[in-house]
């Protein structure tokens, strides 16, 4: 006999998911899901958008990984509040680790919250967490044929960081290249050049970020 | 990858369906992939052959869907199918344009077998 099941497959994922941006959407924290290879500068980024933003809103940072707590220990070394997530062994976050990290940060003290998805080009972009914008990094040194082999987290994110810039010289990655494939793939998202560790473009970054986070707020006091 | 969760999901939805149903056992599971979503098929049948022992669907077959990718085009608004890499209109050339379907990952059915009484029991209703 057949029976009809119709449902999503991370249903479970995707209604926790929906339950965390009613959460966030309630207490005006703006969530930011940051996705990279590991090493592609995504702590740093994190750290530069710190400096740029710290004095404009309150910021608090979710760090995700196989194992480990030193990204966590970084960021609360610059007095920001920082939670681990040890995925033990999974290669992405779920909305319900989210959720657990969540619990332990108060909300109501929060207006950006980051989160630094695990090192993966790959799995984090089947999984929704409930965070208001997806941004992908890719580090020069990765090479500029990335967009070909990840096409789907290119796809995906809603802007592309394209970090560790100043070491172009020593690489031989081909800008136009990777931002004609970018667009093929997604013409919306911009791309900013940076060197997260220098603050070189963290600028242009950092306002385009801000603009998102105004135009959520916007829509929030809107409904 | 992480197929391994997403059979996972499907066993534990399917199961919770064949119970309810009150099914002996479940013979096939159909679902839908979206032909961009992060799955590979050997992964799934892998996972899914690791995990379906001791559960209403050991030996079921799985059964994957595929369903190609198409975007509609932001300013002409012409709809057309593509693969992973191009997303251009090929109509007008232009790179917005939104995707309408290739990103699905859905349980779709499942078949069972209902124990023997109530199947017969089924029949004798019949009119
Ligand atoms: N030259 C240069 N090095 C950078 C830049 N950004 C990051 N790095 C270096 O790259 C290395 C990795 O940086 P992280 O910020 O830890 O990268 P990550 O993506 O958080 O790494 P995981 O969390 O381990 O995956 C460090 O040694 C950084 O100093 C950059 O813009 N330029
Ligand atoms: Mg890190
Ligand atoms: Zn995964
Ligand atoms: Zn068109």
């Amino acid at each position: 006999m057949k029976v009809d099941v119709s449902k999503p497959i991370l249903d479970r994922n995707e209604r926790m998911a929906a339950e965390n941006r009613l959460l966030f959407d309630e207490h005006g924290v703006f969530v930011l899901d940051l996705l990279a290879s590991p090493g592609a500068g995504k702590t740093s980024t994190i750290l530069a958008t710190i400096a740029a933003l710290r004095d404009r809103y309150r910021i608090a940072v979710i760090e995700g990984d196989i194992a480990s707590n030193v990204d966590a220990e970084r960021i609360k070394a610059h007095g920001i509040p920082a939670v681990q997530i040890n995925t033990g062994g999974a290669c992405h976050l779920e909305s319900d680790m989210i959720r657990r990290a969540v619990d332990t940060l108060d909300m109501a003290e929060v207006d950006l919250l980051i989160v630094e998805n695990v090192g993966n080009l790959v799995c984090p972009t089947d999984f929704d967490l409930g965070e208001h914008v997806k941004v992908m990094i890719l580090s020069v040194p990765e090479g500029h044929d990335k967009p070909y082999k990840y096409p789907n987290i290119f796809a995906r994110a809603e802007a592309v960081i394209l970090n560790k810039y100043d070491t172009m010289p020593a690489f031989d990655f081909n800008e136009d290249d990777f931002r004609e494939a970018v667009r093929r793939l997604n013409a919306m998202a911009p791309v900013f050049p940076m060197s997260a560790t220098l603050g070189d473009g963290v600028d242009a970054w950092v306002a385009w970020l801000a603009e998102r986070i105004e135009t959520q707020k916007r829509a929030g006091s809107d409904t | 990858m992480h197929e391994m969760g997403v059979v996972s999901s499907i066993l534990t939805a399917c199961t919770k369906t064949a119970e309810r149903e009150g099914a002996t056992r479940i013979n096939e599971i159909r679902v839908k992939v979206g032909e961009l979503s992060e799955i590979v098929d050997e992964a799934m049948y892998f996972a899914f052959d690791s995990l379906a022992p001791g559960t209403l669907a050991e030996g079921a077959k799985l059964i994957i869907d595929h369903v190609p990718a198409r975007s509609k085009c932001v300013e002409c608004g012409v709809s057309f199918g593509h693969g992973r890499f191009d997303i251009t209109c090929p109509e007008c050339g232009s790179f917005f344009c939104e995707l309408v379907q290739g990103r699905e990952l859905d349980i779709e059915c499942i078949d069972v077998d209902l124990p023997e009484e109530a199947v017969a029991g089924d029949r004798v209703e019949e009119p």
